[in-house]
């Protein structure tokens, strides 16, 4: 029982190391250290970061935001609730806001582009995530995310929410098409 | 009065009166706590299930607000204080500190989650157990948490005042006992656990009566989340005690090396509080340093320990088995472990489901790119349940049956039942889990009613597969519950209907006779693998860690490419 009893060596730094334990740390460390610096090595090779660019904002300043792009480049409304759906200039600054309980506006983007993806809550928080391809974020009101993204296949991606914001969180939708030059 | 100890003829534990009526009372709270949160549970999972889909989604959000604090805080925090009341009083033969705080803290926990269940039962609260501002809960939502977590912070500190009684009183020889040592890290996580709480939580209660303006909501995502993913770290330590204090119990098992158990406790004290980034890696504008830096718990040392201790337990059982001479082959310690014992059965699963399923996935889901492809979907939820279901809640159900017949003086009662038990929970639970992390990994959102997503505007459905999987939650989920409905059926049987253990263990006010120093270890140790099956194991394990891992870095590199 002496996992119940005081250890028998009175300094248990003194204590002895079995071989086996002290491969297994050795191979365990070696592999912890390897998945440490498997991170910086994707920020530097690899292709899908968020390095942190985000800005502080407020739901009035980034709404304004968010109709100045609607006013400028709505090509459709879509649904009974006359959804604009904004095709922004290739290259240019995109700004999506997230609210109780839409993703406003809808989004129309060319595929192979690379556009600067502005995300904030216009209240509660929402999650971002992006469908089929599962892409997720965090939206957070008061702060404006910048994601710079580049579409590699065409087709109709769907943003739904998936932090809690209410009772009709499950209805919270909205659409990035993305499209052929 | 508060002198009188009872040695139990069973087991040889010695217990104080008055801590041994608290063990008991938190311990029992706590069961009834969980069978009202296992309740709350099948109501979930019968409603995720999507070919159920039982509640409204205005119950359904109030359901599973009610199961998340009461199964990740109440049900396990009155659990714990019973565990530091047992590793401190009882393990060390020591008169519990104070016992007339410890009655406070215990007053103080009850009236807290009542307060806040209360608040829930309302309506006006379904906030979930992270009530994220802006978003608002009633006020007492909040002022039952504070006080709940108070009551658990006097609870630490009766804990902490009877080690030191128990130093100075001389009650033991040399050092606290292993047990009693990682009982010791999961009381100072919890000290700081509790006090990220309080800043948090007193701001916003304050916030929520108009006393405070605004609440920054970033800056609660990251305190926050100091207290949420800092709690799960006090179950590990205290789960992974468990481990060890059955090892002992059931096989008489040594640690391999103290030394080697001990450091690996306290890299959990240095480095598991770190996790709060887990939760903001996708957060905006958080520095990509920090993130790494704390994600990775600093370069994974306290995923380190717990690759440790995952070896040094089994290996502990495996030398004991083999001294006692099962011998024969890699193996042959494990076949002939008694598996229809309920104690060690629990244990053991409760070991191989935390490390394989729940460490595993909590490794991956927390490397700060990947999290992009899992945050916020059911994953998440499919990556802890395994941690606080089957690694802590079962390893707890497994003491459980070592502790009612010591500490109640009855029989289990339906033992068969008790024997099946953690095979029905365990699987139950894996199953479910898994087809969380598969039904995650396809984009399902968690904390969602509908996954047909009635009532949006736009349309958008998932594949066939993703259905599949939910559905085969639902199965699995409700298997968990049966299993966690036998655990309850099981121990209330046996304290109202258990057959009365004839003890001659009386009440004297005679001192304990000293805790003696555990038996040197013998002269073949240290010498060669004393433990070539848990190494073994261990491999297998690393070698699934490993497939994993690149599985998960493949899928995020099919995505769209961003910065």
């Amino acid at each position: 029982m002496s996992a119940l009893l005081p250890p028998s060596e009175r300094i248990w730094g003194n204590a002895p190391l079995d071989k086996v334990e002290g491969t297994w740390i050795a191979i365990a460390l070696v592999w912890c250290l390897f998945m440490f610096f498997m991170m910086p090595y994707w920020h530097v090779f690899g292709k899908q970061n968020y390095s942190g660019e985000a800005y502080r904002t407020t739901p009035a300043a980034y709404s304004a935001k968010v109709e100045a792009m609607v006013e400028a480049h709505t090509v459709r409304k879509e649904t009974d609730q006359q959804i604009p759906v904004v095709r922004p200039p290739a290259g240019s600054d995109v700004y999506l806001a997230g609210r109780l309980w839409s993703w406003y506006p809808a989004l129309e983007l060319e595929k192979g582009q690379t556009y600067r993806l502005h995300i904030s809550s216009l209240d509660w928080q929402h999650g971002f995530s992006l469908q089929p391809l599962n892409v997720n974020v965090q939206v957070v009101p008061g702060y404006e995310m910048v994601l710079t993204i580049t579409p590699d296949k065409s087709g109709e991606y769907t943003i739904i929410c998936n932090e809690y914001c209410g009772v009709l969180h499950h209805a919270m939708m909205g659409k990035i098409y993305v499209v052929d030059r | 009065m508060s002198e009188l100890f009872r040695t139990c003829p069973r087991s040889g534990l010695v217990f104080h009166k008055p801590a041994e009526t608290l063990i008991k009372l938190n311990a029992v709270t706590a069961v009834v706590f969980l069978a009202v949160g296992g309740i709350l549970g099948l109501l979930v999972v019968m409603t995720r299930w999507p070919a159920v889909h039982l509640l409204s989604s205005e119950l359904f959000y109030q359901v599973l607000t009610g199961h998340g604090i009461i199964m990740l805080l109440v049900w396990i925090i009155f659990f714990e204080i019973a565990i530091l009341y047992f590793c401190s009083s009882t393990l060390l033969r020591s008169r519990l500190a104070t016992p007339r705080w410890a009655w406070l803290a215990y007053a103080l926990m009850l009236g807290g989650a009542a307060i806040t269940g209360v608040a829930i039962l309302q309506g006006g609260s379904s906030v979930m157990m992270t009530s994220y501002v802006p978003m608002p809960a009633a006020p007492h939502f909040y002022l039952g948490l504070i006080l709940f977590a108070v009551g658990a912070l006097i609870g630490c500190f009766v804990f902490l005042g009877t080690l030191v009684v128990a130093k100075n009183e001389r009650t033991y020889e040399g050092s606290i006992p292993l047990v009693t040592f990682g009982a010791l890290t999961a009381c100072i996580i919890a000290i700081f656990t509790i006090a990220s709480g309080a800043i948090i939580l007193i701001p916003t209660f304050l916030w929520s009566v108009g006393y405070i303006s605004e609440i920054d909501p970033l800056m609660y995502r990251v305190i926050w989340w100091g207290m949420g993913h800092s709690s799960q770290q006090i179950n590990v330590s205290a789960h992974v005690s468990v481990w060890y204090a059955i090892a002992a119990i059931v096989f008489g098992a040594r640690p391999m090396s103290e030394r080697v158990s001990r450091t690996a406790f306290l890299l959990y004290i240095a480095f598991l509080q770190l996790a709060s980034a887990h939760h903001i890696l996708v957060d905006p504008g958080v520095g990509t340093e920090w993130k790494i830096f704390n994600t990775s718990y600093a370069m994974y040392l306290a995923v380190l320990a717990s690759m440790v201790h995952g070896l040094t337990v089994p290996g502990a059982i495996e030398v004991a088995q083999r001294e006692k001479g099962y011998t024969n082959g890699m193996f042959e310690w494990l076949r002939k472990a008694p598996w229809g014992n309920p104690v060690f059965s629990g244990m053991f699963i409760s070991l191989v489901g935390f490390g394989f399923l729940g460490g595993i996935t909590g490794v991956v889901m927390g490397t700060e790119q990947i999290n992009l492809i899992i945050h916020n979907t059911i994953y998440v939820p499919g990556h802890f349940h395994p941690t606080v279901v089957l690694g802590t809640t079962l390893a707890f159900m497994a003491l459980t049956y070592f502790l009612v017949p010591v500490l109640f003086r009855r029989e289990l009662f339906l033992p068969g039942w008790a024997k099946w038990q953690p095979y029905v929970f365990g699987f139950g639970t894996a199953l479910m889990s898994l087809f969380m992390m598969g039904a995650g990994t396809l984009g399902v959102a968690r904390r969602h009613w509908d996954m047909a997503f009635s009532g949006a505007p736009f349309s958008f459905e998932f594949g066939g597969a993703a259905y599949m999987m939910m559905g085969l939650t639902g199965i699995f989920g409700v298997v968990s519950v049966i299993g966690g409905a036998m655990f309850v059926i099981v121990v209330v049987g046996s304290l109202v209907l258990g057959k009365k253990i004839e003890d001659k263990s009386e009440y004297t006010t005679t001192r304990p006779a000293i805790l003696p120093l555990g038996p040197a270890a013998p002269a073949h140790h240290g010498k060669g693998f004393v433990a070539p099956g848990t190494f073994v194991l261990a491999l297998v394990f690393l070698a699934t860690f490993v497939v994993y891992y690149f599985l998960n870095w493949m899928y995020l590199s099919s995505v769209w490419p961003m910065n």
